[in-house]
């Protein structure tokens, strides 16, 4: 089991209800843990269409992840 | 001459991507972009319209976040020199609530020739709507409200 911090942004917060939270899970890859939240709160955004960061790095879906990470959801952008 | 000069250096702030919570002023904008080699200046204003899809919009508010924001446009800023000569670049984004007409985003390059800065100023915004991560929600007429999804402009790029 590893201690995750997982930060929501726009509708990823909306969603939750809550911009950040600690979660205890079994985890290899951010693609977990996007899993596991989307369990968890019931979103039903593709994965394909987001984007994942690891501390504040961008990263890739199958990036790992080790204890004490703060893995960042983005649901699609839409700047500009 | 020896004061404008002065000027040039004192006001340049380029290649960087600010997050902004007040309104955008282009006229003070355009002066960091200035170089004496540049012989050509291009920006873009991207301004909040009252209709998307159809529904009647009132205000769109932006959240962003910025320190990923800031360090992925150092990146498109990079990216755009390696293919664009230019000298400077330089791109304001706003945050939170919007009226319509406000300017939301604005990009500014300068370069020595006015090719070069059409292209370098495209190349910036066209992948500033993609990469960053920004979040735009639209207030529309009837009291509802949605997050935009720019699928649409990731396959346009």
């Amino acid at each position: 089991m590893k201690t995750i911090t997982v930060r929501y942004f726009a509708m990823f917060r909306e969603h939750a209800g809550i911009g950040v939270e600690t979660l205890t899970l079994t985890a290899d890859t951010a693609a977990d843990v996007f899993a596991a939240t989307r369990e968890r709160h019931g979103s039903t955004e593709p994965k394909g269409h987001c984007k994942v960061a690891i501390n504040d790095v961008m990263a890739s879906w199958d990036s790992k992840v080790e204890d004490g990470d703060t893995v960042l959801l983005f649901p699609p952008v839409a700047g500009g | 001459m020896a004061i404008r000069c002065c000027c040039f250096r004192r006001l340049r702030v380029a290649d960087l991507l600010t997050m902004s919570s007040n309104p955008i002023k282009p006229d003070e904008l355009r002066r960091r972009l200035f170089d004496p080699a540049a012989g050509a200046y291009c920006a873009f204003e991207g301004w909040v319209r009252n209709e998307n899809e159809g529904q009647t919009v009132l205000r769109l508010e932006y959240e962003a976040y910025e320190p990923l924001a800031v360090s992925e446009a150092q990146k498109i800023f990079a990216e755009a020199k390696e293919q664009f000569p230019c000298l400077q670049a330089y791109c304001v984004h706003r945050s939170g609530l919007l009226e319509i007409g406000d300017c939301a985003v604005w990009v500014g390059v300068s370069s020595p020739h006015r090719d070069e800065a059409f292209r370098a100023c495209r190349f910036i915004i066209d992948q500033v709507k993609v990469r960053l991560p920004i979040w735009k929600k639209e207030h529309y007429v009837d009291g509802n409200s949605g997050w935009v999804n720019c699928e649409r402009c990731a396959q346009a790029s």
